[in-house]
């Protein structure tokens, strides 16, 4: 999608998230507000299409060496298996370290899913288990995944991986296992609870900012709008949710 | 020919009382009684179901803590001594061999309560 | 009508032979039940080179079975009486191919069990969920196809039916060659070439597989095919092998054509090890040159055994095409940073050296023991040995028309 459509949508998706928090508010009894609502043990809103998450990586912060992330996400995610051929083992975020045979110039960062606005996974999928929600964040339903590897063929960043043995303790609220396609899921778990993903949150260098694309005062978008941005393969055009600096 | 017929309806509809006579009732060990979030009869009927509904609306739209949840019905049910719903005594496997459904949750659901979240260096849990 | 064909095989030479198609179908099934139990960590397959050996060999059944259906449509819808007494066999083994292609590709998933998903939850903008309604529409039209080709009464409707799953076949191909030809990903695929040039291929395998396993029955009832047939159907498999050869070239011309390819197709038909090798000695020089050699240089062309070699030597080069097409296809690393050298945890920027394990050969060559036991069955309890009438069609001027 092209930058300009893609500003008019956010400005539509505005004006109606306005006028849907006015009908809400007059909707509602007098003194009984949503806030309330929600913290009476009845189950959240879910994910909302008026918020996409995105992330933005400073190239320039990140340290070469440092895995700091990576290990966040294994042990957020519950990744501990060990295998004799590590090319079988499931990356979720993986550093790369780049270098310009040219120039001499070099860079390190972090690759995982980029939740795309328009993901080939989920376009490839037969079943549907690939799929985004309202809020931009792509995931695998592994309830449907028959582990056919299409969406691995398809994704332009190797961020896919097959679980290649059966797996045991999970983590409860990050189920996975042998035989399902999976990748990061931006820590869905903890940004449904408020929280940032792992990775962010481990960044030594405080490279990575995690936030809502389609918030025009937040931070993200801010750096976004007056900073220079790159998608990896913009060549694609797949709107990616993940932004990288520097590079 | 009608006799046939009722005769063929009659084992048809008596053979699993045959069939389950000899099997032994499963051992279903309840560790909190009376805390489920509804009814016995109502959820032996439709704790499938409500699972099912669940999950869907958890993963794909991201709503979470509704009433029912796997998790939940993990933490309250596993045995207190081997602390799995798994296993001959375990609340899902006991009753779910007497029955014979198998079930596809534990290839990526972790059947044990008191999963010790290990915390990542700066990370929040 | 010469009847002195027996329609049948009989005694223990048919047992022998489905005894050993259902061994090697028996060692396919086994090997894929210790994949799905034990993970496909006992795989060569990783996680850059997903699709490995099972693909390869699954794939080429699926593409030569709807390719093996063109005899039938030579008859039917073209109307060439000499292929006519051939539609049984051909639809045959379009069904029995498919079924067997199905078999490796099914049992290869992560999660076969739930092949009923698969079925129950199809997504519209997939090309695997297209399959879903491909598949199975095929194997009812050729099937419908096949009982009124045999069935004399049901005779008269065999053209319009024909005509049906000749266009569906088309259809059908087309999807396969999609399911590459939309990935934008990667530099190997995502081009409009490649759904063409699976239908060409699919010609050429087809007729191929076909004329392999004709000649196979005419040994085993110890009947001779009639040269004039025999000439015409190795020639119109030369020309199928040539137009591969042309689909082929197109393809990589292209690639070579847009400068940020260069680099794959330098690897794929130089310095790529093992697939420069399958491409240029595999394809090239043993599926492509030397059956050309034997089908149109009259010395060799006269030998009887010319047509079934050029056929199997055929089939050789279309499944070392596909080794290099998919295989090389993932070994070569994504190129998301063009102009850097890249380097991670994940193997980016390598070249995998994928190599096939032993229970994903015994899966892939599981498929043509599938293919081969289901089809020998049906031979056995139906008269496809195809019979030719060789008097009247030569009256009729049918034999070269």
């Amino acid at each position: 999608m092209s930058q300009p459509q893609d500003k008019s949508r956010r400005n539509f998706v505005g004006t109606a998230a306005v006028a849907g928090a006015g009908l809400g508010t007059l909707a509602l009894a007098p003194g009984l507000h949503l806030i309330q609502v929600s913290e009476a043990n009845t189950p959240s809103q879910g994910a909302s299409g008026k918020v996409r998450w995105g992330m933005l990586i400073d190239t320039t912060k990140c340290a070469s060496g440092c895995d700091a992330c990576v290990k966040a996400c294994n042990t957020e995610n519950g990744i501990n298996e060990t295998l004799k051929d590590a090319r079988q083992g499931s990356q979720w975020i993986r550093k790369i370290d780049l270098k310009n045979p040219k120039t001499g110039q070099e860079h390190s960062l972090p690759m995982l899913c980029q939740h795309c606005a328009h993901p080939p996974c989920v376009d490839v999928c037969p079943t549907g288990a690939s799929m985004k929600r309202a809020d931009g964040i792509v995931l695998v339903d592994r309830h449907t995944c028959i582990g056919c590897r299409y969406c691995m063929l398809a994704c332009p960043y190797k961020a896919r991986s097959l679980v290649h043995l059966p797996l045991t303790n999970q983590n409860p609220e990050v189920p996975r296992g042998q035989g399902c396609v999976e990748s990061c899921t931006f820590c869905v778990q903890r940004v449904d609870k408020g929280l940032k993903p792992a990775c962010v949150e481990s960044c030594p260098e405080g490279a990575m900012l995690f936030g809502d694309l389609n918030d025009p005062a937040s931070e993200i978008a801010q750096r976004i709008a007056n900073e220079k941005t790159t998608q990896v393969r913009g060549d694609l055009k797949l709107n990616l949710g993940v932004r990288y600096q520097g590079i | 020919m009608k006799r046939m017929l009722v005769g063929l309806a009659a084992i048809l509809l008596l053979a699993p009382v045959f069939a389950t006579a000899g099997a032994p009732k499963p051992n279903v060990i309840i560790e909190n009684p009376g805390q489920c979030i509804a009814p016995t009869a109502e959820m032996r009927v439709n704790h499938m179901k409500m699972l099912n509904h669940t999950r869907d609306r958890t993963l794909r739209q991201g709503i979470r803590g509704e009433k029912a949840s796997l998790n939940g019905c993990i933490d309250c049910h596993a045995s207190k001594t081997t602390g799995s719903v798994l296993g001959k005594d375990g609340f899902c496997e006991s009753c779910h061999t007497y029955a014979a459904v198998k079930v596809d949750c534990w290839q990526c659901h972790q059947p044990k309560a008191g999963y010790k979240h290990a915390e990542a260096a700066g990370v929040k849990p | 009508m010469q009847t002195a064909l027996t329609n049948r095989l009989e005694g223990p030479s048919f047992y022998a032979l489905a005894g050993i198609g259902a061994l090697i179908s028996l060692l396919g099934l086994g090997a894929a039940l210790y994949m799905e139990t034990s993970g496909h960590h006992v795989t060569g397959m990783n996680n850059q080179v997903f699709w490995g050996l099972p693909h390869v060999f699954a794939i080429f059944l699926i593409v030569a079975a709807s390719g093996v259906l063109n005899v039938a449509s030579i008859g039917t819808v073209f109307g060439k009486k000499a292929y006519k007494s051939r539609g049984p066999l051909s639809g045959l083994l379009a069904i029995t191919m498919l079924a067997a292609g199905l078999f490796v590709i099914m049992l290869d998933l992560g999660r076969a069990d739930r092949l009923v998903i698969a079925m129950t939850h199809v997504n519209w903008t997939s090309v695997f969920g297209w399959n879903m309604v491909l598949y199975p529409v095929f194997f009812g039209l050729v099937g419908l196809y096949v009982w009124m080709l045999m069935d004399r009464k049901m005779y008269a409707y065999s053209k319009p039916v024909g005509v049906a799953a000749f266009i569906w076949r088309l259809v059908m191909t087309t999807g396969t060659g999609s399911i590459f030809g939309f990935v934008v990903a990667r530099q190997a695929y995502h081009s409009a070439v490649i759904a063409p040039m699976f239908i060409i291929m699919s010609f050429a395998w087809g007729l191929a597989a076909f004329l392999l396993f004709q000649s196979a029955m005419y040994k085993w009832h110890g009947a001779e095919l009639h040269e004039s047939i025999r000439k015409r159907l190795n020639g119109l498999l030369g020309v199928f092998i040539a137009a591969v050869f042309y689909f082929v070239l197109v393809y990589h011309l292209t690639n070579i054509y847009y400068a940020k390819q260069t680099d794959f197709e330098q690897f794929i038909l130089l310095s790529g090890g093992i697939f420069p090798q399958l491409f240029w000695g595999g394809f090239v020089v043993l599926g492509t040159i030397v059956p050309l050699l034997l089908l149109f240089v009259p010395s060799m062309q006269r030998s009887a055994g010319a047509g079934t070699a050029a056929a199997l030597l055929t089939i050789v080069g279309g499944l070392c095409f596909l080794y290099v097409f998919i295989i090389g296809g993932q070994a070569y690393p994504l190129d998301m940073f063009p102009g850097m050298e890249v380097k991670s945890t994940f193997f980016d920027g390598h070249i995998d050296n994928y190599v096939p394990s032993m229970p994903e050969i015994l899966l892939s060559v599981g498929g043509f023991g599938v293919a081969f036991l289901l089809t020998l069955i049906a031979v056995r309890v139906l008269p496809f040995m195809p019979q030719d009438d060789i008097a009247k069609l030569q009256a009729s001027g049918a034999l070269h028309d």
